[in-house]
């Protein structure tokens, strides 16, 4: 579903502060994959995930999403393709539209945006039943103002609207990393649910080892901009976090896993 | 006050509450304090004054105005997007780019319209009103209309996507909208309402003036300000009429001052400028230093 080739991305190139972040990084994502991303701080898997999803240009290499060459596509035209929650769980959602403006909004990814009606009345009906699946009670409390939910609440809808209009792709960048624990699970829970019942192809970036290893039919360590590991099927399945830290020293990792890394 | 200067105050009112909505669009829905106002007013103006001088319809007049004024704000929005100038120097240089283009437009720095048939007379003759009432009542049903058009723009798909824009660049950016393309739309949107505003000042008033522009923004500015603290800003459809209405409580409070004379000391309309300015600062810090009363007393 994408195919990443030599892709070579540099931070701030020809400066003294130059960073390279990629180095040749290449990739297949078959269709149906449940790919965890790990790595430590600057591994470059943040990074790669931009990169698929056009945030910036690359340096070298190629990306092609459905068999299409999307390497020179600006960010906006990807997102035909793509679903994508972030971190923040307040960059998913604008504060001040209201939640059905938002789906509303969300619903026509990749298509034009014309005069006609914002919010429809089928629309709503498609929404209250898609909310009511967050058993948040965010069904009937379609014209408030988004600003006024909690994060958890935010990113469960994040999640929602990121597969609205089926996505080739879902995108997502540490997407629990920034709620409490409790609620990180109940959207981790989401997101499982709705990757399985969509069958969705999906790419989860993550500091957890616990939660890359527990989810996922296929886990892609990266360490300084490269992928070092990539394990699927029962291989994958028997994967403990001791066997994934062992790996990760055999492999050239520096000992530098975060307590985050290990406990989050 | 007289009757006679209020009437003309609302009047003014609804002729600029046109622009106060385009400012609205920019400064509170975009997000981009955009000063190409200073120049598109004046644009339309004498664009008005040139199509209705050479015996074209004043109606006319307003549509080609405003078309130019998209023009004059797809300008900004190149500057700000494509070539990424900050976008308070992308609107100044617009502005000031067309300070000449206007003097162009008219081959003078004035136009006067005294004796030409303007969209009032047209009204009036329509009406059967007095001039003096027929003004603004016109006005007032364009100001209207502007609200209400504006009000269902922005509840398209493409309107939502204007806010959106405004609101989360990077969540629309990542649901498959340009932004750039719908900052050089938006503001190219508000800057034909501005100078749909300044064809109809002019006509208003009697003449275009290449001058007439100075501190429209800051007029702006004033009139959203007022009209949200005074008519709140709840829903879109609230905050625009605010806006509008905003228009009309800023022209009337500026007229009260010009009536006002305190012995010796009276305001002449050259001290309007240094009002507006302070009006402004107040209007823009008074929540921040009402917070700050309230938290103090608070932890009294």
């Amino acid at each position: 579903m994408i195919r990443a080739r030599h892709v070579t991305k540099f931070f701030n190139r020809g400066e003294v502060n130059e960073v390279l972040a990629l180095r040749e990084v290449s990739l297949t994502v078959n269709e149906g994959d449940f790919i965890t991303v790990i790595g430590s701080n600057g591994a470059g898997k943040s990074t790669f995930l931009n990169a698929l999803a056009g945030v910036f240009p690359i340096e070298e290499g190629s990306i092609s999403v459905a068999d299409q060459d999307v390497t020179t596509w600006p960010e906006h035209r990807r997102a035909a393709f793509l679903g994508r929650v972030f971190q923040d769980p307040l960059l998913g959602t604008c504060p001040h539209a209201t939640i059905e403006q938002n789906l509303a909004l969300a619903s026509r990814r990749g298509k034009r945006r014309g005069l006609k009606r914002g919010v429809r009345k089928a629309d709503r009906a498609l929404f209250r039943e898609k909310l009511s699946m967050l058993g948040l009670g965010l069904e009937d409390r379609l014209t408030d103002a988004t600003g006024l939910l909690s994060g958890g609440q935010r990113q469960a809808m994040t999640m929602l609207m990121a597969t609205l209009v089926r996505p080739k792709v879902l995108l997502l960048d540490e997407h629990t990393a920034a709620l409490d624990p409790k609620t990180a699970v109940q959207i981790m829970q989401l997101t499982d649910e709705l990757v399985r019942s969509e069958r969705l192809t999906t790419l989860m970036v993550t500091h957890n080892m616990a939660q890359a290893i527990e989810y996922g039919n296929r886990l892609v360590m990266f360490h300084q901009g490269r992928v070092i590991l990539d394990v699927s099927g029962e291989e994958k399945a028997g994967l403990g976090i001791q066997d994934l830290l062992e790996r990760f020293h055999e492999l050239g990792g520096d000992g530098c896993v975060s307590d985050r890394a290990l406990l989050g | 006050m007289t009757l006679y200067a209020l009437t003309g105050a609302v009047e003014q009112g609804f002729v600029y509450g046109i622009m106060v909505l385009g400012v609205y669009l920019t400064f509170r829905v975009l997000d981009f304090p955009d000063l190409t106002v200073d120049g598109s007013l004046p644009l339309g103006a004498a664009i008005s004054a040139v199509v209705i001088s050479s015996g074209h319809s004043p109606w006319l007049a307003c549509v080609l105005a405003a078309g130019a004024g998209f023009l004059a704000g797809m300008v900004t929005g190149i500057l700000n997007t494509k070539l990424k100038i900050l976008h308070l120097l992308a609107s100044i240089l617009t502005m000031i780019a067309l300070y000449s283009i206007n003097i162009r437009i008219m081959g003078r720095p004035n136009t006067s319209l005294l004796g030409q048939q303007t969209v009032v007379d047209q009204f009036a003759g329509l009406s059967g009103l007095a001039p003096s009432l027929a003004a603004p009542l016109l006005f007032g049903i364009m100001g209207c209309i502007a609200v209400l058009v504006l009000f269902w723009f922005l509840r398209t798909e493409l309107g939502m996507a204007v806010l959106a824009t405004g609101d989360n660049p990077r969540m629309i950016t990542a649901q498959g909208v340009n932004t750039h393309n719908v900052i050089i739309f938006g503001v190219g949107l508000s800057n034909a309402m501005v100078a749909c505003s300044g064809a109809l000042v002019a006509q208003s008033q009697g003449a275009a003036d290449v001058n007439m522009g100075v501190g429209t923004i800051v007029a702006g500015l004033a009139s959203v300000i007022i009209g949200e603290t005074v008519f709140g800003d709840r829903s879109v459809g609230r905050a625009l009429f605010a806006a509008l209405l905003g228009s009309v409580l800023y022209r009337v409070a500026i007229a009260l001052a010009l009536s006002m004379d305190l012995g010796i000391f009276s305001v002449t309309p050259s001290d309007l400028k240094l009002i507006t300015a302070l009006l402004v600062v107040l209007a823009l810090t008074a929540p921040r230093i009402k917070k700050r009363l309230l938290f103090k007393r608070g932890h009294a």
